[in-house]
């Protein structure tokens, strides 16, 4: 079984801090950490390939210190690690993120490539769904456990609002995890000595043989145009009771509004 | 202060912070509370290579040393001093094996104490020698291709909860001290079983039990060294595990005195943080400085022994008086700087001064630990003339 895990690098949140003035974040002195939800996709690979053997290849793109990233994967037990980094690769929106992976993961060759549901610094979740779309296999996404797996088949289960689905796929297949799936190990003294010394595969564009206009900015349909804090409403009304109750006020509330 | 780790050692003490603070200090409480073994956090570790730390890369470790083990034990013992225990006793239990097995012993064994699949226990104490070692009880009769085992250990660290254990018995009982051999003994081998398990005042993650033998057949091959080799085997497991007590010293003072400055920087009386008081401050600086200077101390020797040096009793013995001594004073003394506060149960000092005690009585009493350092001046003088 070949695993891909695609990780992100990430600035530790807990760290993070918001200029007030400028409404962004302030980066500078933040620690940078792996994705919290890619740490659960990473122990979801270790496991599954302590079941099925294979390999397991921690995968991600950014700028060339996100090698530090990789080093962790490699920490934890990792086989080996790719770093996709080129600066015709910057300003990547999730659809150019998500393309320029999949070309990736194309060249290192896959059977599962596990990503975390959503990265914490841009909350889309869109990149692992997108990815499986360009590479054209199918994908479950908020994978909460993985039941049965065998070097065909893999039989899921999907977080829902309410309990959980039963998925079932034919491999390859790509999936997205939720912290539920498992608790990420820690790193192992030996593993960590073998990150020190690890290479580091990189990846730039000429690699992916494709075209400039798909990668990076040019290749990004949407584009950040400002980022602030939501307004607060503070005009709120809080109706309590029983449901009965609740409808009755409710009712009462729009005709006074003139919606009614 | 930096004691100019190399990168290795670094990343042990880096390792090992963390899961003491992400595995450990989440749980000591209710550990210590339930009085229940960290099977968990045990299987963390095995998972890190911590046990693999003092064993040789030919048999699955890393091919450290005593100065490693420290720097393991210290993190660890930092967060709960039981849980350290647990993960100490198993070196000491490694140690006659290490230092005394046979290349067959050796194989059979110590890959599976590195990668944390098999618990190791070191078993000397009886009910009738505590100090007085040479006071054991238990027999081993030699019957054909088998020692037939007899007796009773108490105290016993990791004790049913170890695969793997080292047993100090009589061969000879008409020899004395000379007539003691060491044996590896496996759980589950017929006639071996575990009696009562203690309660105790402190170090309650860690598990301490009694084992009996009752006409135990263990295989000739299990003999360590030759025939009334015990207590040598014995005395120089001690020797090379002690210095990890005081490491284990040098970790709790260091987590008492993190905790009593975070609560005196908060705590406002008169007005303001009872830090800003002078009668506070110089009781945490007496703190700061007795614990720095049980770490020079431990690493030192923990140094000296990993230079394969052989007069390692005397400094090995002060490490440890020294280091446990200033653990049971920085302990109290945390709990005093926090005030009511210290002695509840809600901060985790209580349980600091409770765990430390231990330290000045296991592997050897500080008291004896004084007898030994005593006698190794009386030689050097007399060598000297
Ligand atoms: C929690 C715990 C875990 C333990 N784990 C293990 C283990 O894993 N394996 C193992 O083999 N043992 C273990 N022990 C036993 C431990 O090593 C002994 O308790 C210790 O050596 C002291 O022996 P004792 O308790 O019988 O005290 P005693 O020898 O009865 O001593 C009583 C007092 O007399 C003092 N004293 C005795 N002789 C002298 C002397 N000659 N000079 C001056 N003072 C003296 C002592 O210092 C002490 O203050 C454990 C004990 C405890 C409490």
């Amino acid at each position: 079984m070949k695993i891909v895990v695609c990780i992100k690098q990430v600035p530790d949140t807990a760290e993070v801090r918001i200029n007030p003035e400028t409404n962004t974040l302030v980066r500078d002195g933040v620690p940078s950490i792996i994705n919290p939800y890619d740490l659960h996709a990473l122990e979801a690979g270790l496991q599954i390939k302590e079941l099925t053997g294979g390999t397991v290849t921690a995968l991600t793109m950014g700028p060339p210190q996100a090698e530090d990233a990789l080093r962790e994967a490699i920490a934890m037990g990792v086989d080996d690690a790719v770093l996709l980094t080129d600066r015709a690769f910057a300003g990547s929106d999730t659809w150019a993120t998500a393309y320029t992976l999949s070309r990736a993961v194309k060249k290192i060759g896959f059977d599962i490539i596990l990503c975390g549901k959503q990265a914490i610094d841009g909350d889309t979740a869109q990149v692992g769904p997108e990815m499986a779309e360009f590479l054209d296999i199918p994908h479950i996404a908020y994978v909460k456990a993985i039941d049965e797996i065998s070097t065909e088949r893999i039989r899921v289960k999907r977080m829902m609002e309410e309990g959980y689905d039963i998925v079932e796929s034919p491999i390859p297949v790509l999936l997205t995890v939720v912290k539920e799936i498992n608790e990420p190990r820690l790193p192992s003294l030996k593993g960590k000595m073998r990150a020190k010394k690890a290479e580091i595969k990189k990846l730039g564009f000429d690699a992916l043989e494709t075209d400039e206009h798909l990668v990076g900015l040019k290749g990004s349909p949407t584009q950040v145009k400002d980022i602030f804090a939501p307004e607060m409403k503070k005009d709120r009304k809080v109706l309590k009771g029983s449901p009965e109750e609740i409808v009755e006020q409710l009712i009462g509330v729009l005709k006074e509004m003139k919606c009614l | 202060m930096d004691y100019f780790f190399t990168e290795e050692q670094k990343m042990i003490q880096e390792l090992a912070r963390q899961i003491a603070e992400e595995k450990v200090v989440p749980v000591r409480a209710e550990l210590d509370e339930k009085e229940e073994f960290p099977h968990e956090i045990m299987k963390v570790l095995a998972q890190s290579d911590m046990f693999g730390i003092f064993i040789p890369e030919e048999y699955g470790g890393l091919g450290m040393g005593a100065l490693e083990l420290c720097i393991a034990v210290e993190e660890l013992s930092r967060a709960c001093l039981g849980v350290s225990t647990s993960y100490a006793a198993n070196a000491l239990g490694t140690y006659p094996i290490l230092l005394f097995g046979t290349e067959e012993q050796k194989k059979k064994y110590l890959p599976d104490i590195a990668s944390g699949k098999r618990l190791v226990a070191f078993a000397l104490t009886e009910a009738n020698a505590g100090s007085d070692a040479a006071g054991i009880q238990t027999t081993a009769k030699k019957d054909g291709d088998y020692y037939i085992l007899n007796g009773t250990k108490q105290w016993i660290t990791n004790g049913g909860e170890a695969e793997i254990y080292t047993v100090i018995a009589m061969t000879d009982p008409s020899r004395g001290a000379r007539g003691a051999s060491a044996f590896i003994v496996e759980k589950g081998t017929p006639g071996f079983s575990f009696g009562k398990k203690e309660k105790k005042m402190g170090i309650r993650a860690s598990v301490t039990r009694e084992l009996i033998f009752d006409n135990c057949k263990v295989p000739k091959e299990n003999i360590l060294g030759r025939e009334g080799m015990g207590f040598i085997v014995a005395m120089k497991t001690l020797d090379q595990s002690r210095v990890g007590v005081g490491a284990q010293g040098v970790g709790v003072a260091q987590g008492a005195l993190d905790e009593a400055i975070r609560f005196a920087r908060q705590r406002v009386q008169f007005g303001k943080p009872v830090i800003s008081f002078q009668a506070v401050q110089h009781m945490l600086a007496d703190m700061a400085t007795l614990t720095e200077a049980a770490r020079s101390l431990v690493y030192s020797v923990a140094r000296y022994v990993d230079s394969g040096a052989k007069d390692i009793s005397k400094p090995s013995a002060m490490a440890k008086v020294f280091a446990t001594d200033v653990a049971m004073k920085v302990t109290t003394d945390a709990v005093q700087v926090m005030g009511g506060s210290g002695y509840m149960r809600e901060y985790p000092v209580e349980k600091m001064m409770r765990d430390a005690k231990i330290l000045q009585i296991y592997e050897g009493t500080n008291q004896i630990q004084r007898n030994v350092i005593g006698q190794e001046l009386i030689k050097e003088a007399a060598r000297k003339g």
